[in-house]
C-alpha cells in the first residue's frame, strides 16, 4: 500500500509517507457532496415522472461511460470500439430471451460474462503497441463484431434488429411496466450497484497501481507491478461491465438493433466521458447525463445538427477544457484556492 | 463437352483478370486519398481521422461544378485539389497547429469533432442522397483485350496513381523540399536552427495531403460514390491502407492500396456474405504481427 501512495504523488514535494498515507485513505472515503450526488436519481424519479425511459437511458449511459472510465480514465488503454463490449451484452439478452430464458438478473449476469470473455480475449492484443495501434485495433475489432452481427441475420436479425425480446419480471415479483418506472429503478439499482465496486477498485492498491501504469508504465515493473496482468484484468473488468449496460439497454426498450455495435456509439462515449472528465467516475456520470440531455431537448432539430454540435463540442473541449467539466471544475477550485492562500500570504506580515 | 469446359476455364481465369483489373483500380483510389494521411501521419505524427473530409471536399468541389455550372470532368480536377489544399492550409494555420505537440488522444477527438462537423455540413449543404456524375463518353466504355474486359476510367485510374505515386516518391526524396520535410521530421529544433521554416513545410505538407485526397474524392466519386457520410463509411480503409503500408511510406502505401483493393473486389465476388470481415481481420492480424507495417521499417 504504501508502494503504490508513493507512485501515485511523485511530483509532491514529499509531504510525508504517514501524511500521504492520511490522504490517500481520506479520498477513498465518501464525501457530502458525493451522498448528494446519489440523491439526484431519486429526486429526478418524483421530479420527472413521466420521463422514465429518458431517466433510465441516463442510468445505462453512465454505466456504460463508466466502464470505458475504468479502462482509458484510470488504466489509460484508449479505445474506440467500446461499443463491441455493449453490442455483445445486449445481443446476448436478446438471444437469451428469444430462447425463453428471459430472466433479467440473468441476463445481466450472462451479458457480463459474455462481454467480458471478449475483453479478456481482446486484451492481449492491446498489451504491445502504442496509442494509435491500441485505437485501430479496439475500432477493427467493434467494426469485425458489426459485420458479424449484420451479416447472420438469421441469429441477429441483421438490420431490423430483434424485436419483441422477451423479459420476465424481475426476481419473478416486478414486472417492466409500459412507462419504464420499474426500469428506472432496476437500471439505477445496478447502476449504484456496480459504481460502488469501481469506486471499491479505483481506490484499493490494485486501482493505484492502474494509475501508476497510466503515469509511468516503464517504472510500474521496477516497482513489482506485473503490469500486463494488472491491463487485462482491468480490460476485462471493463468489458463486463459495457457488457451489463448493453443488457440493460436490451432489457429496459425490449429490442436489440444493429446500433448498439456501431462506430458512432463508441465516438459518442469518448465523448461523453471527455465531456465529464476522464479518471474522476463521476465525469463519465455528469457527462452522460449533459449528454442525454441535450440530445433529447436538440433532437426536436434536424438531427445532422445536432451532430455538428456535438463535433464542435469534441473540437472545443480538446482546444480548451482538457480535463472536461469535473477536471475544470477541479482546476478552478484548486487555483482559486492558491489565490486566496497566496493573499492570505501576502496580508499576514503586513 | 471438353470444350465446353475450356469455355468455362476461360470463362474463369477472365473472372480473375477482370476481379484483379477492378482491385488495383480500386486500390489506386485508395492509395491517391489515403497517401496524405500516410504523409501527415507517418512524417508529421499527426493523427488526423478527418483526412476522409477533405476527399469529400474535392468530391463535392468536382461534383457542383460538373452538374451545377456544367464545367467538364477533367477541368474540375484542379478546383478538387485547389479547393481541399486551401481547406487544410486554413485549419492547419488555425487549429492543427495547435495540436502537433498534444498526445494521439487529443488529436483522434479533434478530428473526430471535424469529421462530425464536416458530416453535418456536407447533409446542409449538399442533402443526404448520392451525387450524380456523368463521366465524358473518352472515360467510358471498355477497351476489349484478349483475355479481359478494361474499362477505360480504370485504366485512367490506375495510370493517375501510378504517376502520382512516382511524382511523390520523387519529390521526398529528391527535392530540398522532401528533405527539408524530412529534416523537419527527424529534427525539429536542429532543422529550425539550420534556417528551415518548419512551420511553413508543414503546412504545405499538410495542403498536399488534403490536395491528394480531393483529387483521389473527386476521381472516387464514379466507383466508391458520394454522400455525407463518406469521411465515416473509408474512414478505415485510410487506416488499413497506412497501417498495413506502413505510415510515412509512400511506396508501402501503393502495394497495401492495391493489395486492399484486389482482396476487398475479390471478397466481395467470392465471399459476399462475410463481407468487410476479412479486411478487418487482416488489419487487426497486421498490428498485432507487424506493428510497424508489412512494408514499414520500425521508427529508430
Amino acid at each position: 500500500m504504501t508502494t503504490s501512495n508513493s507512485i501515485g504523488t511523485p511530483s509532491h514535494p514529499h509531504p510525508g509517507a504517514a501524511a500521504a498515507l492520511d490522504r490517500y485513505r481520506r479520498s477513498a472515503r465518501w464525501t457530502p457532496l458525493e451522498y448528494l450526488f446519489w440523491c439526484l436519481p431519486i429526486l429526478a424519479y418524483f421530479a420527472f415522472p413521466g420521463n422514465y425511459l429518458l431517466l433510465s437511458q441516463i442510468a445505462i449511459t453512465s454505466l456504460f461511460a463508466l466502464s470505458l472510465d475504468l479502462i482509458f480514465g484510470y488504466a489509460g488503454i484508449i479505445s474506440l470500439g467500446h461499443a463491441a463490449f455493449f453490442g455483445v451484452g445486449a445481443y446476448t439478452v436478446g438471444l437469451l430471451g428469444s430462447n425463453g430464458y428471459g430472466d433479467p438478473l440473468l441476463g445481466l449476469f450472462l451479458a457480463a460474462v459474455a462481454a467480458a470473455a471478449l475483453g479478456f480475449l481482446s486484451s492481449f492484443l492491446l498489451l504491445r503497441g502504442s496509442d494509435l495501434s491500441r485505437l485501430m485495433v479496439t475500432l477493427g475489432v467493434a467494426l469485425m463484431l458489426y459485420e458479424l452481427a449484420n451479416k447472420f441475420t438469421s441469429v441477429t436479425g441483421g438490420v431490423d434488429g430483434m424485436p419483441g425480446v422477451e423479459v420476465k419480471p424481475i426476481l419473478g415479483m416486478f414486472d417492466f411496466d409500459m412507462f419504464g418506472r420499474v426500469g428506472y429503478i432496476y437500471s439505477v439499482v445496478v447502476l449504484f450497484v456496480l459504481f460502488w465496486f469501481a469506486r471499491r477498485l479505483v481506490h484499493s492498491p490494485f486501482g493505484q497501481s492502474l494509475r501508476g501504469i497510466r503515469m509511468n508504465t516503464l517504472r510500474m515493473p521496477a516497482l513489482g507491478v506485473p503490469v500486463n496482468r494488472r491491463l487485462i484484468t482491468v480490460y476485462t473488468i471493463g468489458a463486463g461491465y459495457a457488457g451489463v449496460a448493453g443488457a440493460l439497454l436490451a432489457q429496459t426498450n425490449s429490442f436489440v438493433s444493429l446500433d448498439v455495435l456501431s462506430f458512432q456509439r463508441s465516438a459518442d462515449l469518448l465523448l461523453i466521458l471527455i465531456l465529464g472528465g476522464a479518471g474522476h467516475l463521476y465525469g463519465g456520470l455528469l457527462g452522460a447525463i449533459v449528454f442525454v440531455i441535450a440530445n433529447y431537448l436538440l433532437s426536436d432539430m434536424n438531427p445532422q445538427y445536432w451532430q455538428f454540435w456535438l463535433g464542435l463540442i469534441l473540437v472545443l473541449v480538446v482546444l480548451f477544457a482538457r480535463g472536461g467539466i469535473l477536471g475544470t471544475a477541479r482546476q478552478w477550485i484548486e487555483s482559486s484556492r492558491q489565490r486566496a492562500q497566496a493573499r492570505a500570504r501576502t496580508e499576514s506580515p503586513s | 463437352m471438353r470444350r465446353e469446359d475450356l469455355f468455362r476455364g476461360s470463362l474463369a481465369l477472365e473472372s480473375i483478370m477482370t476481379i484483379l483489373f477492378d482491385g488495383i483500380a480500386a486500390g489506386m483510389l485508395l492509395f491517391l486519398i489515403s497517401v496524405g494521411l500516410s504523409v501527415t501521419l507517418g512524417l508529421m505524427n499527426f493523427v488526423n481521422l478527418a483526412h476522409g473530409a477533405f476527399a469529400m471536399l474535392g468530391g463535392y468541389a468536382c461534383v457542383v461544378l460538373l452538374n451545377s455550372y456544367g464545367v467538364p470532368f477533367l477541368a474540375t480536377l484542379p478546383a478538387a485539389i485547389l479547393v481541399p489544399a486551401l481547406a487544410g492550409i486554413v485549419l492547419e494555420r488555425t487549429l492543427y497547429r495547435r495540436l502537433y505537440a498534444a498526445s494521439d488522444l487529443d488529436q483522434v477527438l479533434f478530428s473526430i469533432g471535424l469529421v462530425f462537423m464536416s458530416v453535418a455540413a456536407a447533409h446542409y449543404f449538399f442533402g443526404a442522397q448520392q451525387q450524380p456524375l456523368h463521366l465524358p463518353e473518352f472515360l467510358t466504355g471498355q477497351i476489349h483485350l484478349p483475355g479481359v474486359d478494361v474499362g477505360v476510367y480504370r485504366l485512367f485510374l490506375i495510370v493517375a496513381g501510378l504517376v502520382v505515386a512516382l511524382l511523390l516518391q520523387w519529390s521526398v526524396i529528391r527535392t530540398s523540399f522532401g528533405a527539408r520535410l524530412r529534416a523537419a521530421v527527424d529534427n525539429q529544433r536542429v532543422a529550425r536552427g539550420m534556417g528551415i521554416d518548419v512551420n511553413r513545410v508543414f503546412s504545405l505538407t499538410f495542403a498536399l495531403g488534403s490536395a491528394l485526397a480531393g483529387l483521389g474524392g473527386a476521381l472516387g466519386v464514379e466507383m466508391l460514390g458520394l454522400d455525407p457520410e463518406f469521411p465515416v463509411k473509408y474512414l478505415v480503409y485510410f487506416l488499413i491502407v497506412v497501417s498495413v503500408g506502413g505510415s510515412g511510406n509512400i511506396l508501402g502505401s501503393l502495394y497495401a492500396a492495391i493489395l486492399l483493393g484486389v482482396a476487398d473486389v475479390a471478397g466481395k465476388y467470392y465471399v459476399p456474405q462475410i463481407g468487410a470481415f476479412i479486411i478487418y481481420a487482416v488489419m487487426v492480424a497486421t498490428l498485432i504481427f507487424r506493428p510497424h507495417g508489412l512494408f514499414g521499417r520500425p521508427h529508430k
